[in-house]
């Protein structure tokens, strides 16, 4: 077990390697003149040369290649252009507001879409079943803002159910947060509803079908003990695999949310640094949410060890 | 389909339904396809006493396994029973659903299934599984792991404490399956249904276990369904067998009477397809049916197997066939049974003049192979020394792990020998990956792979699978490749119309057949041929031995033959090598090597083999399990097994193969007369045996 | 599906070769018979036909013009303005309807990119495994641990926003999810024996690759394709939304709700509603015909 995780850790950080390395080409390699970009296309050309300089943008790639990997390593992500403060703290002060909304719009889907799937499995072909999975394909072809928009309509102004903007009032207690963070929650949660009961069906589906459960019924186990005792554990192995990825996504889709109902998470961030060209904003925060992805899948890969011995023997014997 | 009034077409019930453990009466079953009914069962009629063990036989689509299926009644969602009934003791369990059915499974019936490694959960340890069967019952805690272990005691597992802890996949096959079978007579039931058993398993695994099987079923009073396309198996197992065929039960009878005298068309075609009684290929071909299986579902006229019959007449296609009970228990569905003594013989084949085995084809000299896997290294092979000469068929025998497969590899250049030996072809040194070779060499080694749908791209036609084998290897272009083709194809027997098709519209024989023809396309010197009939029906089997004959007969071909089914080797090959653990044990001619005497590994290994033949024979029980080729034991690797093995002497040295007889190798250390002198002993012990048990009268 | 596949050249095969060509255009028949059988399949294939038809039309189908005719400003819908009109008073169905043109050329052009590079790659891979199967996964994988927004946020923002630059974007960073599943099917084939049995006649790899192998694997290539074009709606919808996709004046549907989502609140919710609608449904039609065309390709 503990050889798989070595190994696993070792991949992992090539990876990131090659993350980065992909980040720096299109940060720095691209043609693209940062000094302009950051005084505008009316400031003089001394002042652009100098930031330039100061910036080392001008510098051999390779020195500046070799810099960016050693500042990655020392978690130095760089200041921002804006305002000239590093900008890892604001960047995790960000994901940490997000990262509460994510979570939320996660505990309102998973159970919701796990026992969907299960259920859909269980009665396959059936109209239940077609009709989740017909659910499950509209909702995920949706993006987030678009049923973020539809949300605000028809929830927030016309039934005037939840408020609108995700912005409780700075004294208000934890259940009225909730309130507020209901509706763009919601609003990720029906998207990511139909990758994971689809995940879930499929696994269930497969389950159903092996040999094994043909065992389990012809011992004369009811159907519950038969769910409960040897479903669970070997169907919800691809469900666990396609959460791990989604929590990766989801910081992608939280910018669409959290720009129409006026968030201010990690997504709001980005679109503020996009908008005002802070390029190592953004390169901090495209960094930090890969560096999030492959946490979510190496976790996921260990929940999935642990509930599928035979990856994790593997490597003992 | 409407049978005169007057006419017996369901068997007469011996004994009262009471006394049978399991009574199929006129079931009629049929598969929903698209909403259409397919008829799989079209009226199944028969019974098993408690204590008796019952065979169903027959090829694929026959309906054996659905009956065995029907039996516990475990079907797919889209089966209708259409009619009948099934009383399990007593009790009509179709009429049966919900919790009734569940307790009925629970402790009336059990199940042992054909893939033991699928059949046991993957996440969860033997333990909680095993214990499982008995927590079903109503125990609890304490006795059901009392219970547990008994019961993997009771299976001849050694150390049930230790399996218990270890997942499925730690097991090997032949342990799964004995973990299936404890679970299965956990309740005791009244009927053990076990459908193929032991296919897959090596053929010593598969002895052992069969062994356990019968040794359990004396002990119980369940009555016992086994269904096995093996007609050895069912020799072996069954007091009495039925053979299917489209959905019917068309003979039945104690399984030596059926299978010494059959009484139906069928059965007679059946067992004359199948190579028996040692005869080889230069003394006749194997009889074939012709025609083909018919599918699932199609209508059939009166009697289903009148199309293939040779004793066919009008009456056939008018009236059903009536149940004639030839005597001493044994029944069959004839009009034309009294004939059945017409059936012709397949003529002995042309008188032969024994091809001249001069010239040497190949040579192996120190083949070696090793592979790497997770930090260790495997030897597949070592050392071996091998010839094969122009126009001969070698047969490989082994076991998994003996390293067969790898040898075809080898030799056919998918994987490269280890630096040191030599594989000679004509004279000359082969390179060790195919890419490597010229094309001259590419085309005088060609395979037949074992899995026909596997070995043709689904997406070419058979015209175009052929041409391009042909322009590759040969070289031809335009119309002379179409004229080979053409020869091709006529000498395989395949049909302009076949041509045409794609694989997947192709039975699986006629597949098997453009597989052979591929193979042939460059015209080569030597085929190798993987288990080219495992996968086929024993009717198919039998054309594709045929024809593999004739192409050999023709061209002079050699054939490198690897094949787990003896009898298959014992009808095609020439000359045998068997191999244990990558290393060859013996090698001879096939008469040589199945009269003995023998190394003590192919001792064990023919009398393993169960034989459709009825020949009893004391088994030699081989203990434990093929060693893994990553770890050998020392010495001779087979001492850790060998009954006959020598302290002191076969766990340090390893012996030579060394030529004991003309023409005859061995790799042992015991002298030739030796062997010759303690296995004629087994086999006066066996004769003795034979003539105290009784004759099988009713 | 290859019409060279067909080996038999020269004179004499004229009549071998029809017959196979008219087999294979039978097949092709009959699975098309099964698709259009699939209610999924012809709604999605009339929802798209609707907004290709669109697309074709652009302005001269539409009741007003959607550039620069301007009423009244944010009128509710009515019978003469159906979708109401937006903050500058124009038609919003007039827009809406032009907005597909921007959405039906640039997302097909971005997933064909996309599909077209990660099979040349995901062959590649699949095929010759080893070392190079190996190097090119952890690229790969590095691909598709970047979040495809916030990357394509950052790229824009250094090259600029413009369509090309979003249909390179949102191309490239579809190419190793591509690739991977064009892999996995890749893998599965090579282990077939039709593929040892070409070696084993001294076949090239790039033979075996274009010849043996990819055919049978266009099935899930195509459903790839097309479900790679839903995400590309998807994508470029949410880019134009967030400002760096696709830029002012087009009527682009992302850019429109952009524009005009703050108004929601003040109760003026049809120049967003509309537009969002038309993304949803444009996707959703895609994905139902994606599902259609993987379930006739399981063969």
């Amino acid at each position: 077990m503990v050889r798989w995780l070595a190994r696993r850790l070792v991949l992992s950080l090539i990876t990131l390697w090659l993350l980065a390395s992909i980040v720096f080409i299109i940060a720095n390699v691209l043609p693209n003149d940062v000094g302009r970009t950051i005084l505008g296309p009316f400031a003089p050309q001394e002042s652009v040369d100098a930031l330039n300089e100061r910036l080392g943008t001008n510098d051999p790639l390779p020195e500046q290649y070799i810099r960016a990997m050693r500042n990655l390593v020392t978690f130095d992500f760089g200041n921002s252009f804006q305002n000239r403060t590093p900008v890892l703290p604001t960047i995790l002060a960000a994901i940490g507001r997000s990262g509460i909304l994510a979570l939320y719009a996660l505990l309102l889907t998973i159970p919701v879409a796990i026992i969907a799937g299960l259920y859909a499995g269980r009665h396959r072909d059936r109209p239940s079943d077609r009709g989740i999975v017909l659910a499950g394909v509209t909702m995920s072809s949706i993006p987030e803002f678009v049923v973020g928009t539809v949300l605000v309509v028809v929830v927030g102004v016309q039934l005037g159910l939840l408020p609108v903007l995700a912005t409780p009032p700075p004294k208000a207690g934890p259940l009225e947060v909730l309130r507020y963070l209901t509706m763009p929650a919601l609003a990720m949660a029906i998207v990511y509803f139909g990758y994971i009961a689809r995940m879930t069906r499929a696994g269930t589906i497969e389950v159903l079908e092996s040999d094994y459960i043909r065992t389990a019924t012809m011992k004369g186990l009811t159907t519950q003990q038969t769910m409960r005792r040897h479903v669970l554990r070997n169907a919800l192995v691809p469900t666990v695999a396609v959460i791990g990825v989604q929590i990766g996504y989801l910081f992608g889709g939280i910018i669409g949310v959290e720009k129409i109902f006026n968030y201010n998470g990690m997504g709001q961030l980005m679109l503020l640094a996009a908008q005002r060209k802070d390029i190592p904003m953004l390169t901090a925060g495209v960094i930090v949410i890969g560096i999030v992805y492959m946490l979510a899948t190496l976790i996921a890969d260990l929940i999935i060890a642990w509930m599928n011995p035979r990856a994790r023997l593997d490597t003992a014997s | 389909m409407s049978a005169l009034p007057n006419v017996e077409t369901q068997p007469a019930a011996p004994v009262s339904a009471t006394d049978a453990a399991l009574k199929v009466e006129d079931l009629n079953l049929a598969y929903m396809v698209r909403g259409i009914p397919r008829p799989v069962l079209r009226g199944v009629s028969f019974e098993v006493k408690p204590g008796e063990s019952y065979g169903l036989v027959g090829e694929s689509g026959c309906g054996k396994s659905t009956t065995a299926y029907a039996a516990v009644r475990y079907l797919p969602r889209n089966a209708r029973i259409t009619g009948g009934r099934i009383l399990v003791a007593g009790e009509d369990i179709t009429k049966k659903s919900g919790d009734d059915l569940r307790k009925f499974r629970t402790n009336h019936a059990s199940m042992v299934y054909q893939d033991p490694g699928a059949a046991l959960n993957p996440s969860t340890k033997i333990g909680p599984q095993v214990v499982e069967a008995f927590t079903v019952l109503g125990q609890h805690g304490d006795q059901a792991m009392d219970s547990a272990l008994a019961a993997l005691k009771r299976v001849q597992i050694a150390d049930p404490e230790r399996v218990m802890g270890r997942y499925p996949h730690q097991l090997s096959g032949g342990m799964q399956q004995r973990v299936v079978i404890a679970m299965a007579l956990a309740s005791d039931p009244q009927l053990l249904v076990l459908d193929e058993p032991t296919t897959g398993l090596d053929a010593t695994v598969e002895a052992s276990v069969l062994d356990l099987v019968r040794a359990l079923i004396a002990e119980t009073s369940s009555a016992v369904l086994l269904i096995a396309h093996n007609l050895g198996v069912i020799r072996t197992m069954c007091d009495r067998v039925g053979v299917m065929y489209a959905g019917k039960i068309v003979e039945e009878g104690r399984a030596s009477r059926v299978f010494e005298r059959p009484q139906h068309p069928y059965t007679v075609g059946l067992l004359r397809a199948l190579p028996r009684h040692g005869v080889t290929k230069s003394e006749r071909p194997l009889a074939t049916i012709p025609g083909t299986l018919p599918q699932i579902g199609t209508p059939l006229p009166t009697c289903v197997f009148v199309d293939r019959c040779p004793l066919a007449t009008d009456l056939c296609r008018e009236t059903e066939p009536p149940i004639v009970d030839v005597g001493n228990g044994q029944w069959t569905r004839c009009h034309h049974w009294d004939r059945i003594d017409q059936i012709k013989e397949p003529a002995p084949g042309i008188a032969q003049e024994p091809i001249p085995h001069d010239d040497l084809a190949l040579r192996l000299e120190g083949v070696s192979k090793t592979f790497r896997a997770g930090g260790h290294d495997v030897p597949a092979l070592v050392g071996v020394d091998l010839q094969l000469f122009d126009g001969e068929t070698l047969g490989l025998v082994g076991e998994s792990g003996s390293g067969k497969s790898t040898l075809a590899k080898t030799i056919l250049g998918i994987e490269g020998p280890d630096p040191g030996g030599h594989i000679k072809l004509e004279g000359h040194d082969l390179s060790a990956m195919a890419a490597q070779r010229p094309s001259g060499d590419k085309r005088q080694i060609q395979m037949v792979f074992q899995n026909p749908d596997s070995a043709l791209n689904r997406g070419k036609s058979v015209r175009s699978i052929l041409g391009r084998s042909v322009s590759k290897l040969t070289g031809l272009s335009g119309k002379a490749v179409d004229d080979r083709v053409d020869k091709l194809a006529d000498s395989l027997r395949l049909t302009q119309r076949h041509l045409d098709l794609k694989p997947r519209q192709l039975s699986g024989g006629l597949k098997q057949r453009v597989a052979i023809a591929r193979a042939f396309a460059g015209d080569p010197r030597i085929v190798v041929a993987d288990e080219p009939t495992s996968a086929l029906d024993v009717s198919v089997q039998a054309a594709i031995l045929n024809v593999l004959s004739e192409l050999q007969a023709e061209s002079k071909t050699s054939y490198l033959l690897i094949s787990h089914d003896l009898g298959v080797v014992r009808y095609l090959a020439d000359r045998i090598a068997v191999m244990y653990l990558g290393r060859v044990q013996e090698v001879g001619d096939s008469e040589t090597i199945f009269r003995g005497p023998n190394h003590p590994y192919t001792e064990a290994l023919l009398s393993a083999v169960p034989n459709i033949d009825g020949e009893e024979r004391t088994r030699i029980r081989l203990d434990g399990e093929v060693p893994s080729p990553a770890n050998p034991p020392s010495g001779c690797v087979f001492h850790t097994r060998c009954p006959r093995v020598i302290q002191g002497l076969c766990e340090v040295t390893e012996p030579p193969l060394a030529e004991v007889e003309p023409g005859h190798l061995m790799k042992c250390h015991i002298p030739l007369e030796e062997l010759r002198r303690l296995q004629a002993q087994r086999k006066e012990l066996v004769v003795e045996e034979q003539s105290v048990a009784p004759l099988d009268e009713v | 599906m290859d019409a060279a596949a067909t080996v038999t050249p020269g004179p004499a095969a004229g009549a071998p070769s029809g017959a196979v060509r008219s087999e294979r255009s039978q097949a092709r028949r009959e699975t098309l018979t099964v698709l259009f059988r699939k209610p999924g399949f012809l709604v999605g294939l009339i929802i798209l036909g609707v907004w290709a038809f669109c697309a074709i039309g652009g302005t001269n189908i539409t009741p007003y013009d959607p550039f620069n005719d301007f009423a009244r400003r944010h009128l509710p819908p009515s019978p003469e303005h159906l979708f109401g009109t937006d903050r500058l008073g124009r038609d919003v169905l007039s827009r809406v309807m032009v907005g597909a043109r921007d959405v039906l050329l640039v997302a097909p052009i971005a997933a064909l990119l996309g599909v077209v590079a990660g099979t040349l790659v995901g062959l590649t891979m699949g095929y010759y495994r080893g070392i190079v199967d190996d190097a090119i996964s952890r690229v790969v994988e590095a691909f598709l641990s970047l979040p495809v927004i916030l990357v394509a946020l950052l790229t824009l923002v250094v090259l600029g926003s413009s369509t090309q630059v979003v249909i390179l974007v949102v191309g490239i960073l579809f190419t190793p999810i591509v690739a991977r599943t064009v892999r996995s099917a890749v893998i599965a084939e090579r282990q077939l024996d039709y593929v040892t049995a070409a070696k084993l006649r001294g076949e090239s790899g790039s033979y075996i690759i274009t010849r043996e192998i990819f055919p049978n694997v266009l099935g899930p290539i195509v459903v790839e394709l097309t479900v790679r074009f839903g995400y590309a709606i998807f994508t470029i919808a949410t880019l134009s939304f967030l400002g760096v996709g696709i830029q002012p004046p087009s009527a682009d549907w992302g850019l429109t709700v952009s524009d005009e989502y703050t108004n929601m609140i003040s109760g003026k919710w049809w120049p967003t509603f509309f537009p969002a609608m038309a993304i949803a449904t444009c996707v959703i039609a895609v994905n139902l015909i994606a599902d259609a065309l993987s379930s006739v390709t399981d063969e």
